[in-house]
Formats: C-alpha cells, structure tokens, sequence
C-alpha cells in the first residue's frame, strides 16, 4: 500500500499539523518508504494470534474512593494547571473565540 | 587526591559517607567539568544550584551521624523528559519550550530521596524520537569519541544521548535514561558505558514525557554495572500514579551481585545473525561467550524466529501511541502557542503543531495517525500487535532453555553526525537488536565490550526474564571483569 500526496495531506490535516506543499513534497516519498517496509509483516500467518494488550502481566487495580486519594492527580489545583498556560484568562485556558 | 569526576557513584557514595572528601567538594568538581564542556552539547540547562544544595545537605546528614541514603552526595545528570519542578522541562522540543512543571516526576524524586542532585537536564533526540541525537530542537549532541584519525563529530546515540555522552566524557558519574525501542542500550553502546532497561512496570512512567506509553521505560546509566545497581534500586519501586507501576517489592540488586554464573544458562538467538552485521560486531559477540563461559555459564544456541519483524512492528505499535500521546499539544494548556491573525481554534492548533514539532516527530504522529485511521486499523495496527505477541511468545519459549540472552548491543559501532540523518529508514535499523526485547517489555542491558579498529566502542547486550534484572546485571557483572574495558575518550571540548 502507498500513499498519495492527497491522501498525506488528509492525514496531516487529521493529525492538526499544517503543511505547506514543500513539506508534504518530502514527506510522501518518506512515508511510503517506511509503509513499503512494514508490508513485510503481511508475511506471517497470525491466524488464531490475540493481539498483545498488556506487555507484563499486571492487573488494574482500583484506588481508594475518597476525595484526593493522591492530591498530586486530585483537584484544587488550579493554579498549578494554569501555571504554564499560554493565556490564562479569568482562572480558565483561554482560546480564540469558538463559537460565531 | 583522585580526580573527583572520574569517579563513579559507588566510589562517590563511599568516599563521602567515609569522609574522603565532601559532598559539596564533588558537586563542585562536576559543575565545573560540565561548564567547561558546553561543545558536548550534552545539557540543555545547566542546574549546579541544584547539585550544591542536595550536597550541602548530604554533608549536613553526615555531620549529624544520619543516613546518607544510597546515591547520598552524588550529582548525575537527569534526561530532559523527566518532569522536574521549577526547572525547564522540554523532551528537547520547541513546543514544551519554556515549559517549568509544577510537579516532580516519580523517578527524579526517588532519586532526590536517596540522595542524589542534578547538574542539570540532558539533551536528547526529540520527544525521544531518534537514534543518533540529532533530531534536538536545541541541537546536536556530540559524542566525546572521535574515530581515530579523523576529527567528525560522532554520534552519541540516541535517543538519551546527552546521558550517554555526558557519563562517557566523566561530566557526571551517572545519569537517567529512558527505553522505549533501544534508547538507552544503543547510546550506552556507542560511548563505551552501561545502561539497563528494566521489566516494564519497574519505573514508574509518572511525570515522564509520553512517547510510546506500553513500551516506555526509565533505567540508569553508568560507567559500571555496580553503578547500574545501585541507581536503579533507587529509581524503581512502586507507584499508584501509574496505573502500569508493578506492585512488587524493589529487589536488593547491589547486594545480589554475583559475577559467578555457574548453573546458568544463556542463549544465543541464531536470528540476531543478520546479513550486513558488522565483522567486528560478530567479533566482539564471540567474545561475550567466551567470558560468560569462563564466568561458569553454559552456552546454548536458541531461536527466536520473529526476530526480524519485530523493528518493523515497533515503527507502526510506537508511531501509533505516539500520535495519540502527542495530541495533548495543542497550544492551550502548557507550551507553545501559534495563533496567526485571525485564526480559529483549528487554524491555532495545527499552527502550534507545525511550528513546534521537529521532522522526525511529524513523521511518527503522521505514520501513527495513517495506521490507527479507519480502513487501515487491522492491517497494520492489529497485524503490529499480533505480531508483538509472536515476538514474546518467543522469549518465552526460550526461557525453556536459557536463563538470559547474549547479543549484540548494535548492528554498527557509532557513525558520524550528518551520515545517516538523509534516510529515516537506515537510521530505524540502527535498534535492530534492542527493540525485540522492548516489544516484549523483558530487562535488557549494554555493557561496554571492546573498541573496534577505529577506536569506537562496542557493547553487548543481556536480555533476561520478567522481573529478572539481577540474573542480567549479573551476567553484565561477568562480562564487564573479563573484558576490563577501561579505554576512555581523549578530552578535546
């Protein structure tokens, strides 16, 4: 499988990163050397093979139902998610306005 | 008195706890020898602040007759994808440019808790993202090797190739890495030093810059496998705030190190013999056997029959994590912001993207956005996964057999900077030898072995079971007395 220019260009879009045509020129032939490369995996028989989800045995524990359990993931901590915000306005992230 | 920067954290930890000389002394010694070394490019901020006040307050341990903890009085150097607070955090990006946590990541804060201080952040390959070092926004890092008889700048490795070049030119006795595909085996390799990649899980991921999360792994790396002990016993340990953390009790690896591998088993993957590898690599690999049959092992030959699909899986599993990991910059919350007159919300996002991402990084998200994209999701991601199955299922028949793996570390000794950085390709096979082990999340370790004709270094690589870092550090233990790799970089920066 290749890739197009069009279709690179979707995908940058899709990825929201933009580009210019210079770049997408060097980056079609980039991408469809390593997806040429890849295809050898079609090779092997992976019939009856499950997916790996986990790389280690490990279970998902639950934490403790309380408020804060860790208070460095808890809340009431605005200031410190604000802290290096590009525009912080009014104790929110501000953005460019979204709705018309 | 001995020169304090050629000492390693054993020597430095004993030497302060024995009063040979102080703390402070010792910190002061390897905050001038990193200002003195600003043509390594192997920091990208420099922290002797940092490294002063963790000694003082070692020194002042002492004087109270407490514990010093296990890495007390030693200064090492911190991988800049490592949280730290107050103190810039950029996973060598223009985008987390400027970017001071609030935070400490986990591992930094063990390490603080034991002892250690930071002369600073260490430069590496972009989001983690290259193996030579020189996909940097805040550029290069050179190797302290030269090949003989030229004066290129060598590559480092990478992607934690500021540690690499920074432990190998004695600027810091140790320093932190992280492991997603090979990052710090084939860095250890190509400078002459010793890395280990624990069991996934050992580490904890928290605070660490997310590349590829299931593969992602922090480890030390230092001049002596005793050295590789003792850092990663205060790095690892469990964590609740990564939900991947491994709930076991840290091992006494530095007390469990043992060079006499009688009774043990190790294996020789006939598959790592690839066309193209090396005379010199093979050389070297002939060796490790013999030393690790002298140090009482028996070798045997074994099998791992995915071997060769393992790098090309890992360039769609990682690439793919990598896309939806990095979605988190956008330019709101933390970081870099491109907002051209006029521009919406979309316009802002994908104009912050563009201008803060470097080449390489855009390459992965845009592969791992092709791969995760509908109609393409099962033939390459679930394929990927599928395969990576294979490829620790095959560990896992050869632990039938083996006790632990001998390999190379790399198909090639270092090359230098600018000879590979046209080709993406070439530059992925550089991880040929290590990415298998990461796929299968098993401990892996690069222990210096010989230099090769041009003078360049050359490493070997252990792979052991689950949870089996010391059966690794061990092996690394025997090849590291036998071989007596003492050769060091001339000092010309």
């Amino acid at each position: 499988m290749s890739v197009t220019r069009e279709e690179v260009a979707k995908i940058a879009s899709l990825a929201r990163i933009k580009m210019g045509d210079a770049e997408l020129d060097t980056m079609v032939p980039e991408l469809n050397n390593i997806l040429e490369w890849v295809e050898q995996l079609g090779e092997v028989d992976c019939s009856g093979v499950e997916p790996m989800t986990a790389v280690i045995p490990n279970s998902l524990r639950l934490r403790d139902d309380v408020v804060d359990a860790i208070p460095e993931t808890g809340g009431g901590r605005r200031e410190d998610v604000l802290a290096n915000a590009p525009a912080a306005e009014h104790g929110f992230f501000g953005v460019p306005k979204v709705i018309e | 008195m001995t020169e304090l920067t050629n000492l390693g954290v054993k020597a430095i930890r004993d030497g302060v706890a024995g009063g040979d000389f102080t703390a402070r002394e010792v910190a002061e010694a390897f905050n001038a020898a990193v200002a003195e070394a600003a043509e390594l490019n192997a920091f990208i901020v420099t922290t002797p602040d940092h490294a002063l006040a963790a000694a003082d307050a070692t020194d002042a341990k002492r004087a109270k007759g407490e514990d010093l903890g296990t890495m007390g009085g030693v200064p090492i150097g911190m991988k800049d994808l490592f949280a730290t607070r107050g103190v810039q955090t950029t996973a060598a990006s223009h985008i987390l440019e400027g970017f001071t946590p609030e935070y400490e990541s986990t591992v930094s804060q063990n390490l603080w808790d034991a002892g250690a201080g930071m002369l600073g952040k260490l430069n590496l390959d972009q989001f983690a993202m290259g193996s030579s070092n020189e996909t940097s926004y805040f550029g290069n890092v050179a190797s302290p090797w030269k090949k003989q008889g030229t004066n290129a700048a060598m590559s480092p490795g990478g992607s934690s190739g500021g540690s690499s070049s920074a432990v190998a030119a004695r600027i810091a006795p140790a320093a932190t890495g992280t492991d997603t595909g090979g990052s710090i085996r084939q860095p250890a390799a190509f400078t002459g030093i010793c890395g280990i990649k624990p069991t996934y899980g050992r580490c904890s991921r928290w605070g660490v810059v997310a590349f590829a999360s299931s593969l992602d792994q922090a480890g030390p790396m230092a001049r002596s496998v005793e050295d590789c002990a003792i850092m990663l016993e205060a790095m690892a340990g469990f964590d609740p705030k990564d939900a991947t953390s491994l709930k076991m009790e840290v091992p006494a690896w530095e007390a469990g190190l043992s060079a006499d591998l009688k009774g043990k088993t190790i294996g020789i993957p006939k598959e790592y013999r690839m066309d193209g590898t090396d005379e010199e690599i093979l050389k070297s690999w002939e060796q490790g056997k013999e030393w690790l049959r002298d140090a009482g092992a028996e070798i045997v030959d074994i099998s791992l029959p995915h071997t060769k699909y393992a790098l090309p899986a890992y360039y769609i599993v990682a690439p793919a994590e990598a896309s939806s990991n990095l979605a988190r910059y956008d330019g709101v919350r933390y970081g870099l912001r491109d907002l051209p007159d006029g521009a919406g919300l979309q316009d802002m996002y994908a104009a912050t993207r563009a201008a803060g991402f470097g080449d390489e990084v855009k390459r992965r998200i845009l592969i791992g956005t092709y791969v995760l994209s509908a109609g393409f999701y099962d033939a390459y991601y679930t394929q990927a996964q599928k395969i990576r199955t294979l490829v620790a299922q095959d560990y896992e028949q050869a632990w039938g057999e083996c006790d632990a793996i001998l390999a190379p570390t790399t198909p090639t000794a270092s090359f230098p900077l600018g000879s590979l950085d046209k080709d993406p390709l070439t530059m992925y096979l550089n991880d040929v030898y290590a990415v298998p082990a990461s796929l299968a999340g098993l401990p892996a370790m690069s222990v210096p072995a010989m230099l090769n004709g041009e003078g360049l270094p050359l490493g070997l690589q252990i792979v052991g079971k689950p949870f089996d870092e010391q059966g690794v550090l061990n092996a690394g233990l025997a090849i590291q007395q036998r071989a007596g790799f003492e050769a060091q970089p001339e000092k010309w920066w």
